[in-house]
């Protein structure tokens, strides 16, 4: 039994630590809060009020009445993931049981192993604030996003029924579709940076300047101007792919519900709709959590001093630490603001208009974005 | 006949797209701020802010028994009502006048009057039914109950509902 | 890599690969195979070897695959599910699978460098990704530029048949 020996215990218990941390303690309750905000960005957006009324329900406990904190309506996504835990977990008669069963698990799972490689923080505690800093991180999070296809393709065909299995034939085709222009997009980033390891590319963004705002480092010379121009495009192309990837309007054709009632999941209810459900918003927060990473500098706070792996267990450097995960969480916030902002105002796209746009225009300008990339990085010093 | 759509002739930027994707991103923005900073008062918020003000003279609201001016129930169980309504939402019990009234023996008066507020139509047939304008359908429309032994209304609440309506009775008023 | 963890992936590999070809619904069997490919990829991961096993998920989990489930689930495949195995070509499959492994073990017994443990791995002085990069664009730069023509030649003519298809 001396192979026990070898495993290490300590490195183990830090990573679930760290992956409790980032599943429970920030991204479950960012999802539920994201599906809040989009109730209500709607709703405002729409000149309605919104779920504004669900508080905390104390009165529970003998309190007079509900606590209601500042926003009103705080306490929907607690009630919501109560109805979802409490509903009838109905299984229709014409499906296909176990697959059924499996694609709500196969839609979460991905969705939530994305997390693993994202620095989602610099030192804390002595420890490196990314579960598996791995030199491969950003195909990694590609592979892992190109597995999520499944969970919906296995949706669709299992519950049997045809608007489910259109719904998945398009998020199949759509995804697979779009994964090129996502992966060509980000190479000229790669090429700039240098390294796949997302913890370098955020070194080389404190070191440079953001790539999206290449002046945050104080200074700007010829070549990160002429960079920021490809840059540029190939935010714009990511940002495109990511909606579509993410299934988010105005690329929500495999659940668009004025033509296919709920797309791949009309057949599912309850906790496993909810899954389904979690895994969407999970997926955005891993999408907006890359884009943060690759073109808005990760955790990095400009002008504000960086702690290190010694000074990560002093009062200052844990302040620090967790300024950084804050302003981390702080960005992808804001990127999926503007996803639910997008998603209220842009209509949704026919399935050609879709197709024709990813392989006609966004394929060839990332191709042609490389090239130019390649140009500017070869001669311009 | 079919007939040709004539597509407008989209110039660089319309056909670019993204011009367009940034106005309409700043028109629902504005339409957020203007939400935030209270300018836009759309939805009316129900518990608090009531409609009542505006509630036309002829809204039917819950039907309620009346009282005329001196506290004399005008309803005389004729049941009538209880006849013309469509749901079966009304039920009387006819009693007469206790002896030692002034109006024993000429007239009588509902022992019991209950109306099934989880029937009720709202319809107002009872209202134009009743010769002794004893039924009246007033403004209230907030209904509830947490059982539907609460969704009965006795005697004493369609009284308390109704409250007293002055005037001569119709059919005794040459005017009308 | 732990012992454990080869040992729960190798098994695992091998379990799902068997039951690609036991099992009669072509989903599940495509579905084995998306397994087996995920289980391949967590050994190369064993191996230190990120890059491989990232592609191996990347190109046959993710994408090769989802276009087999795709076609499957577009045709109609109930007679597949009917079909029962054949006894006789059970047992001569059986035959032909242990006459293969006994040659193999024979093989591998005749040759010195099989019973040897391999060395353990150094550590790499650079990343693999690196390291595959270097490899392909100075030794075998030649194959890898050929290899890219053909490539394109190749979904050129897809291309070209699919378009005089449609006409």
């Amino acid at each position: 039994m001396d192979f026990l020996n070898d495993i290490p215990w300590m490195l183990i218990a830090a990573s679930i630590a760290k992956t409790l941390f980032l599943i429970f303690g920030v991204v479950l309750p960012i999802v539920s809060y994201t599906v809040y905000a989009e109730r209500r960005v709607s709703a405002l957006i729409q000149d309605r009020l919104g779920p504004n009324r669900t508080g905390f329900p104390i009165s529970l406990f003998g309190f007079q009445k509900d606590l209601q904190l500042f926003l009103g309506g705080l306490g929907q996504p607690v009630a919501d993931a109560m109805k979802f835990l409490l509903k009838e977990e109905f299984t229709p008669g014409h499906v296909n049981k176990f697959y059924f069963w499996l694609a709500p698990v196969l839609a979460m799972v991905p969705a939530l192993s994305t997390l693993a490689v994202l620095p989602f923080g610099n030192f804390l505690f002595g420890q490196k604030m990314v579960v598996a800093d791995v030199n491969v991180g950003i195909l990694y999070v590609f592979a892992v996003a190109s597995v999520g296809v499944y969970g919906i393709v296995l949706a669709g065909w299992s519950s049997n029924s045809k608007y489910p299995f259109l719904g998945s034939i398009r998020a199949s085709s759509q995804m697979i579709s779009y994964e090129l222009s996502l992966g060509l997009s980000a190479v000229p980033v790669l090429m700039i940076i240098g390294n796949l390891n997302l913890s370098e590319a955020i070194q080389y963004q404190i070191d440079n300047g953001w790539l999206l705002l290449p002046f945050t480092d104080g200074k700007l010379t010829l070549r990160e101007l002429l960079l920021w121009i490809p840059v540029l495009v190939s935010f714009i192309i990511f940002t495109i792919s990511m909606f579509a990837e993410t299934n988010r309007l105005p690329f929500d054709l495999p659940e668009s519900e004025t033509e296919l009632v709920a797309g791949y999941h009309t057949e599912y209810s309850a906790m496993k709709f909810a899954l389904f459900f979690l895994g969407e918003y999970a997926a955005m927060i891993a999408g907006s959590s890359i884009i943060v990473v690759l073109f808005l500098g990760g955790w990095h706070v400009p002008f504000l001093p960086i702690n290190t792996l010694e000074s990560s267990t002093t009062p200052s450097g844990i302040a620090l630490g967790f300024l950084h995960i804050t302003a981390f969480f702080a960005k992808v916030v804001g990127i999926l603001i503007f996803f639910i902002w997008v998603r209220w105002t842009l209509p949704r796209f026919r399935f050609d208009q879709l197709m024709k746009l990813g392989w006609l225009y966004l394929f060839e300008i990332a191709l042609v974005n490389i090239f130019i990339t390649a140009a500017i990085l070869a001669w311009v010093k | 006949m079919a007939y040709t759509v004539r597509r407008p002739n989209l110039t660089f930027w319309e056909k670019l797209y993204l011009p367009n994707i940034v106005a309409g991103l700043a028109i629902t923005f504005n339409h957020l701020k203007k939400m935030l900073k209270g300018e836009t008062h759309v939805v009316m918020q129900y518990p608090e802010e009531k409609w009542d003000a505006h509630l036309p003279e002829y809204y039917r609201g819950a039907p309620t028994l009346v009282t005329d001016e001196h506290g004399r129930e005008r309803c005389v169980s004729c049941q009538l009502c209880e006849f013309i309504c469509p749901p079966r939402a009304i039920k009387i019990t006819p009693g007469s006048l206790p002896s030692d009234s002034q109006f024993a023996k000429v007239e009588k008066a509902p022992e019991a009057f209950d109306i099934d507020m989880s029937r009720c139509i709202y319809c107002g047939l009872c209202e134009e039914v009743c010769p002794e304008q004893a039924i009246y359908l007033r403004k209230d429309y907030a209904v509830t109950g947490e059982s539907r032994a609460d969704m009965v209304h006795h005697k004493d609440k369609l009284y308390e509902l109704g409250g007293t309506m002055p005037g001569l009775v119709h059919k005794w008023n040459p005017d009308k | 890599m732990s012992p454990i963890l080869f040992w729960l992936f190798t098994v695992l590999m091998l379990a799902f690969g068997v039951s690609v070809v036991l099992n009669r619904d072509p989903v599940a069997s495509a579905l084995s195979l998306v397994a087996s490919f995920l289980c391949l990829a967590s050994l190369f991961v064993g191996l230190d070897a990120f890059f491989i096993g990232v592609i191996q998920i990347l190109v046959y989990a993710g994408a090769v695959m989802v276009l087999f489930l795709f076609i499957i689930m577009l045709l109609d495949l109930k007679a597949e599910k009917r079909r029962s195995f054949n006894k006789l070509a059970l047992v001569g499959g059986a035959a032909v699978t242990a006459l293969f492994v006994s040659g193999l073990l024979k093989v591998l017994s005749l040759f010195p460098a099989g019973s040897k443990p391999f060395p353990a791995l150094g550590v790499a002085k650079l990343d693999d990704v690196r390291q595959v990069g270097i490899t392909l664009f100075t030794r075998f730069n030649l194959p890898f530029q050929t290899v890219g023509v053909l490539v394109l030649v190749a979904s050129i003519g897809v291309i070209v048949l699919s378009r005089r298809q449609l006409k």
